[in-house]
C-alpha cells in the first residue's frame, strides 16, 4: 500500500501516468457532458415553479461542487506537504487554484445570470451562499497572487499552505450557509436528508453533468500537475533524459 | 418540437451554457499552452547546455 503510494508521489512516475490519465478523463467528461446537456435542456420536463429557468442548474450545481472541491484538493494538497514535505503534493495544490478559481467564476455568473429572473435581482449582497463564494474566488485569487510574488518555490509552497488551510473555514461556511442562515439561495437538493428533492428524470441529467464536470476537471488537473512537476523538475536527471530522447517526451 | 427559447427563460439558460464551454475550453487550452511553453524553454535549455558541452 505505501509502496504504492511512494510510487505515486515520484514525479517522473506521476508526470507518464497523467499523460496515460488524460484522454480516459476528459473524453468520458465530455460524453457525459453532452448527454447531460441534451437531456437537462431537451428532455426533462420544466420546474413547476421556476418553469425553464432551472436548467442553468445543470452548469451551476456542477460548477459549484467544484468550486469548493478544487479548494479542497488545494487545501489538502498543502496540508500533505507541509506536513509529509511531498513534492508532488505542492504541485496538486498549486495546479489546482486556477481551475477552482475558474469554476467558481462561472457558478457565480450562472448563479447571478439565475438570480435575475429567479429573484428580480443579479446580486444580494446580504446572502451568505452568495457572499462566501464570492469570498473563495477572493480567496483563490489570493492564494495565486501569493505564490506569484514568492520566487523560491519552498517558500511559496510553504506560505500558500498555510493560506489554503485557513481558508477551508469558509468552504464550510459556503457549504452550509443556507442551513445556518435564512437565504434567497435554495436549500439542499442532492444531499437532503431522506433522498434527493428532485424527479428522477431532471436527476439524472444533473448527475452526468456533475460526474462529466468532475471527470474534466481530473483531465484539467492532472494537465497542469504534469506543467508544475516539469517546472519543479527542470535540473533533474529524468527531465534532461527525457527531452534528450529522439521521441520526447511531451 | 425543441423550444429553444424556453418561455422567456432561454436567454438565461443559452448564456449559461455558453459560458460553461467557453469557460471549460478555455482552460484546457491554456493549460495546454503553458506546458508546451514550459516544455520548450526546458528543451532549449537543455539543448543550448548540451551543445556547450
Amino acid at each position: 500500500m505505501w509502496k504504492f503510494f511512494h510510487r505515486l508521489a515520484s514525479p517522473p512516475h506521476f508526470y507518464r501516468l497523467a499523460a496515460t490519465l488524460i484522454p480516459w478523463l476528459m473524453f468520458p467528461g465530455l460524453l457525459l457532458l453532452a448527454w447531460g446537456s441534451y437531456n437537462g435542456l431537451f428532455v426533462a420536463p420544466p420546474d413547476y415553479q421556476q418553469g425553464d429557468a432551472y436548467r442553468i442548474i445543470y452548469v451551476h450545481v456542477p460548477a459549484a461542487y467544484l468550486s469548493m472541491m478544487a479548494y479542497m484538493f488545494m487545501a489538502i494538497g498543502g496540508g500533505i506537504g507541509l506536513i509529509w514535505r511531498m513534492k508532488l503534493a505542492h504541485a496538486v495544490a498549486a495546479a489546482a487554484a486556477p481551475i477552482g478559481a475558474a469554476f467558481t467564476f462561472l457558478a457565480l455568473a450562472t448563479g447571478s445570470i439565475w438570480g435575475r429572473p429567479m429573484w428580480g435581482t443579479w446580486w444580494e449582497w446580504g446572502d451568505p451562499r452568495l457572499t462566501s463564494e464570492l469570498i473563495l474566488l477572493f480567496l483563490y485569487f489570493g492564494y495565486m497572487a501569493l505564490r506569484s510574488s514568492i520566487d523560491d518555490i519552498a517558500k511559496a509552497d510553504k506560505a500558500s499552505a498555510v493560506l489554503a488551510l485557513v481558508g477551508v473555514v469558509n468552504v464550510v461556511i459556503v457549504h452550509y450557509s443556507v442551513e445556518w442562515w435564512s437565504s434567497l439561495h435554495q436549500g439542499q437538493t442532492i444531499l437532503k436528508k431522506g433522498g434527493p428533492a428532485m424527479d428522477p428524470e431532471m436527476l439524472q441529467p444533473l448527475l452526468a453533468m456533475i460526474l462529466g464536470f468532475t471527470l474534466i476537471f481530473g483531465a484539467l488537473l492532472a494537465r497542469r500537475v504534469r506543467t508544475e512537476v516539469l517546472y519543479r523538475e527542470r535540473r533533474t536527471r529524468w527531465v534532461r533524459k527525457m527531452v534528450l530522447a529522439p521521441e520526447g517526451g511531451r | 418540437m425543441v423550444d429553444i427559447g424556453m418561455g422567456n427563460y432561454g436567454i438565461y439558460v443559452w448564456v449559461c451554457f455558453g459560458l460553461t464551454l467557453i469557460i471549460v475550453v478555455l482552460s484546457d487550452w491554456r493549460a495546454r499552452v503553458r506546458h508546451k511553453r514550459v516544455y520548450r524553454d526546458i528543451e532549449v535549455r537543455i539543448k543550448a547546455l548540451e551543445e556547450r558541452e
